[in-house]
């Protein structure tokens, strides 16, 4: 069969990315994920502004999204089912964020702070 | 991608720490506003590893989504209880970030030790690369129609409970003379129900109504 020269450069260029596309281990991006993700609770523990309670939140997402994003390339490149995943996780990161933020702004109305140490109403 | 292996490890160190010393900048900063901003910092950073991850589409979307709408959010949530206060001492505060960072510790070695003991099945499939766009939408309108669908759903139902959340009760009309006003500003004054219960003097709120 003759040459397609189509073919041929997509062969090529599939070629170039199994030479080098596994240059940076699947483990390097779990590494990144898991460090993302612990700086993520640190933070959700110990911040006293709720604003920043919220962003660490958003960390924790982006982190088990990179997980994902890393395994559905590694693992799962036919089908990336991953990828859609990923989708769906910042579908609802985007609408807690919007939620999260409307509740902030109502408890900040009631208790004129966003010190989280401060609401403590169902504390025993 | 198809770019050079040194290239290719050069923007994964690049962009790593970007997204940890930003996340990290984030966590630890004093002033909320770096914070924020840090934040859309990571966000990208996180956009470049999904691009070195093969994933154009999935980037696209996590700049429009993060970085033009959640990032934005939150900067004006910032604005809207920018607020100087002075924190309260806590006592132990040393101890519980001493012990809580213990504990992420833990979790980030633990987490490592899963990652590289783990005998992942790899090299997997090669990756379908720049058709992953479309491999996505054949996703979406096939076997994950219900949730797509669902999450529509739900961006609705969010968009509505924040909007009912964070809006002013306001006045139609002025409370003096009964006549209707035009700015919708004129907030009512909250019941001072989650206030604190310890009036100003000392007495308690609720004791002092006859």
């Amino acid at each position: 069969m003759s040459a397609d020269p189509i073919a041929v450069t997509r062969n090529a260029s599939e070629a170039v990315t199994i030479a080098f596309g596994s240059s940076i281990p699947l483990q390097a991006y779990l590494a990144v994920a898991a460090l993302l993700f612990c700086t993520g609770v640190w933070g959700l523990i110990n911040s006293r502004n709720a604003v920043r309670v919220l962003m660490s939140i958003e960390l924790m997402l982006n982190a088990v999204n990179l997980n994902l994003m890393a395994f559905s390339d590694y693992l799962d490149g036919q089908l990336i089912r991953g990828q859609v995943f990923a989708i769906f996780v910042i579908t609802v990161a985007a609408a807690e964020a919007a939620v999260g933020l409307a509740i902030l702004l109502s408890l900040y109305r009631n208790r004129e702070t966003v010190d989280m140490e401060r609401f403590n109403l169902l504390r025993w | 991608m198809t770019i050079a292996s040194t290239i290719q490890q050069l923007c994964f160190l690049t962009l790593s720490a970007v997204v940890v010393l930003g996340a990290l900048g984030v966590v630890l900063l004093p002033n909320i506003v770096y914070s924020a901003f840090l934040l859309g910092g990571v966000f990208l950073g996180m956009a470049g590893l999904y691009l070195l991850l093969n994933a154009s589409f999935v980037a696209a979307a996590q700049i429009l989504v993060y970085v033009g709408a959640v990032n934005v959010l939150i900067l004006f949530a910032i604005m809207l209880v920018n607020k100087k206060e002075t924190l309260a001492a806590i006592p132990g505060l040393l101890l519980r970030r001493l012990l809580s960072g213990g504990v992420c510790a833990g979790l980030f070695v633990l987490l490592l030790r899963v990652a590289f003991t783990t005998h992942w099945a790899l090299p997997g499939p090669q990756p379908v690369g720049e058709e992953a766009t479309i491999r996505i939408g054949e996703h979406l309108f096939s076997d994950y129609l219900l949730p797509f669908e669902l999450a529509s759903v739900l961006l609705l139902m969010a968009m509505i409970g924040a909007i009912v959340l964070a809006r002013r009760d306001v006045y139609s009309s002025d409370v003096i003379t009964g006549e209707p006003v035009d700015q919708g500003l004129i907030e009512k004054t909250r019941t001072p129900l989650l206030i604190d219960s310890t009036a100003v003097d000392g007495q308690p709120l609720l004791e002092t109504t006859p």
